[in-house]
């Protein structure tokens, strides 16, 4: 019962399960920080996560190659993320509402192909665990970090390199300009178009392996709804990292492990309403949103479309 | 003349956007080996083939003009209210309770008592996001976001606990859902079909709304506090409490609209755990029906009636040609985009317009062009 939870290989459990969950927030979420960074808030990547999702599955049960499968899966969140960055770059659609679009396109289409040529539920055999030579050796932390399939440490990889993009280079130099101030970056040459299109196009192509890693390498089957609300989680997680990528690391995390906790409180069959469990991390976004906002400053443009004098 | 035709061509954007879409979707048909034109003749019959069919539309219609309501007074005033699902459900988690356990007064009373604790229960979940935004500065798109996942969690603990139809607490197959109201709380229906009071009441609500909007004090504030927030405070207009009534107003509407979908049609709350299985998608739709409407409540009316016509329409198309009833969730958003998307062309004719207006001298139109001008320069 409750005591369950404290003993050694439950307590492994969990933690192992709340890192692999971490593996699609912390895709959407880092690429969603690219493109906020920039000034476009993209509230669609749940939809590009539907679709994207449907496409590894289906290539995965038909190839039988999940390396196909995840590319397919790229190229249509990117292909999503285009129609984003036309829609809002060149059109200055309403980010928030346009969102809001791409996420009913996605939730029906991805369903509609599903359900005409899939049809039924069937699993795929998805991305196996790798073992880290040595590192999965060590006793409890091996089981939790190096004992994860491929997309789980391409996630958490993600992390540093997305600062280290963003913080060390000049293509980081020049989104954060951007998402600013877009007329002084216009004024020094910097094209605000490119740099957003290239900005909303990665983060398509994140939401698309996001999507890709609970198809194929998560939870290895395809339904309706699949993500149920993950996406958005990832925008907000976007906001509660501050526009950071540790940050993002950080709710990620707390998402996943409280997943993670609710999901083992219904395996061992503990009567305790693991609706408020869940519950927790929403409530917790919030008040952490109200905390940081005096605190953490949001990209000057964002939301805001750019329109060139003259 | 010319300005005529411009107002023509805006009004009909929203048309041109949903045959842009059905085309999108005519090409994704034959992509599937389906015929457009067998797979739309089956919609259309199935909305308005007969009087059932029709019935059902504005059954489906209702929701969608309720939210929809709320999201014209939310959009009018700045605030983008994407929680319609959320206060759909708790409206309709709180209206349902009130009718279970209230008994002893005549059925009417208990309905109306239901009906005010939902939609105070629906504005109460939108008073959380909007005192959020207007003190605390925190955006309402994740706040409101977030609510309706609390809501959905709220939904499953009531409805697999607490208020679990006593039937199924003593199956095994536990299906969320409450026990049955009694049919002396059963909204009454207009014509032999399952419309219901409801329809009625949201019609009379949009006429409502266009009043306040337009016609009140209240409803001026809300729309100068959209249109422009700085110009709005510098009128004396307290703008927090007006972001604040916004949102309350919006979310009220939803929770009404989740009370009245338990109370007109499935007569008890059930669910399959996720906020679809109980609002039908509603909270997002009724934004759809809102835009098309373009945010105002009386053009809301028939644009819900066209996107419920559709959501009945998708699911005689499911059985005639096998085209999963999902398309019509596609297509709408879709519509969504083209809509939004579209909004470019309207504000560059807009922009001519002003600028040819601004020559004729008219004080109203003119004088928001230069509040725009001054807020853009402002630091």
């Amino acid at each position: 019962m409750i005591s369950d939870l404290f003993s050694l290989t439950v307590l492994v459990g969990i933690l192992s399960s709340g890192i692999r969950l971490a593996t699609p927030y912390l895709f959407v979420s880092i690429g969603e920080t690219f493109s906020q960074l920039s000034g476009v808030l993209n509230l669609g990547v749940e939809g590009q996560m539907l679709l994207s999702a449907f496409a590894a599955f289906y290539v995965a049960i038909n190839t039988g190659n999940l390396w196909l499968g995840l590319l397919t899966a790229m190229i249509v969140g990117a292909l999503m993320g285009l129609a984003m960055a036309f829609v809002t770059v060149n059109l200055h659609a309403q980010q928030g509402i346009s969102g809001i679009g791409f996420y009913m396109f996605g939730l029906g289409m991805s369903n509609l192909l599903f359900q005409r040529m899939v049809g039924t539920v069937e699993t795929v055999q998805g991305f196996p665990t790798i073992d880290i030579p040595l590192l999965s050796k060590i006793p409890i932390f091996g089981n939790i970090f190096f004992s994860q399939n491929i997309l789980v440490y391409l996630a958490f990889l993600l992390v540093p390199v997305a600062w280290f993009v963003l913080n060390k280079t000049t293509l980081g130099l020049k989104i954060r300009a951007v998402g600013e101030n877009p007329e002084s970056a216009d004024s020094l040459g910097i094209s605000v178009s490119s740099i957003r299109y290239f900005t909303i196009i990665l983060g398509g192509t994140l939401s698309g392996l996001g999507g890709a890693s609970l198809s194929i390498a998560l939870l290895n089957v395809f339904q309706q709804n699949l993500t149920a609300g993950l996406g958005f989680i990832a925008v907000a997680l976007v906001y509660f990292g501050g526009w950071r990528p540790w940050g993002v690391l950080a709710g990620a995390l707390l998402f996943s492990m409280v997943n993670a906790l609710q999901l083992w409180i219904q395996v061992l069959g503990i009567p305790i309403a693991a609706e408020f469990a869940v519950m927790m991390p929403y409530i917790l976004t919030i008040v952490v949103l109200v905390l940081s906002v005096s605190k953490v400053r949001t990209p000057s443009a964002l939301t805001k479309p750019f329109k060139r004098e003259g | 003349m010319k300005s005529r035709l411009n107002a023509i061509l805006d009004a009909l954007l929203p048309l041109f956007a949903t045959l842009a879409a059905l085309i999108v979707g005519a090409i994704m048909l034959i992509i599937l080996d389906v015929n457009p034109i067998v797979a739309y003749g089956a919609l259309l019959e199935g909305a308005f083939g007969n009087t059932n069919a029709l019935a059902e539309t504005l059954v489906k219609a209702t929701p969608l003009l309720l939210v929809g309501l709320g999201i014209c007074i939310a959009y009018r005033g700045n605030v983008i209210n994407l929680g319609g699902e959320g206060q759909m459900i708790v409206g309709a988690l709180l209206g349902t309770f009130v009718g279970l356990s209230i008994s002893g007064l005549p059925g009417w009373v208990i309905i109306t008592i239901s009906m005010v604790s939902g939609t105070l229960a629906g504005a109460f979940w939108g008073v959380i996001p909007g005192v959020l935004k207007a003190y605390f500065n925190v955006n309402e798109i994740l706040t409101t976001v977030m609510m309706n996942a609390i809501a959905v969690q709220l939904m499953s603990f009531f409805l697999t606990g607490p208020m679990i139809d006593p039937a199924q607490a003593e199956m095994t197959s536990l299906i969320p859902q409450t026990a049955r109201l009694d049919e002396a709380l059963r909204l009454p229906r207009l014509v032999p079909t399952r419309l219901h009071l409801g329809a009625l009441i949201a019609v009379i609500l949009a006429v409502l709304v266009y009043i306040l909007l337009w016609r009140t004090t209240i409803g001026y504030r809300i729309r100068a506090v959209g249109q422009n927030p700085f110009a709005a405070k510098y009128a004396g207009i307290k703008v927090n409490r007006y972001i604040v009534l916004a949102l309350l107003l919006s979310g009220a509407f939803a929770g009404l609209a989740g009370v009245i979908q338990v109370y007109g049609v499935n007569y008890r709350m059930i669910t399959d755990g996720s906020a679809t299985g109980f609002t039908g998608n509603a909270g997002f739709n009724g934004i759809v029906a809102a835009l098309f409407g373009q945010l105002h409540p009386l053009l809301t009316i028939p644009a819900s009636i066209l996107f419920g016509s559709l959501l009945v329409g998708a699911n005689t198309m499911q059985r005639v040609v096998q085209v999963p009833s999902s398309l019509i969730i596609a297509l709408n958003g879709l519509v969504v985009i083209f809509v939004v998307s579209s909004e470019i062309w309207r504000e560059k004719r807009q922009h001519k317009r002003l600028i040819v207006i601004k020559n004729e001298d008219n004080g109203e139109l003119q004088s928001d062009e230069n509040a725009q001008d001054s807020v853009e320069k402002m630091p």
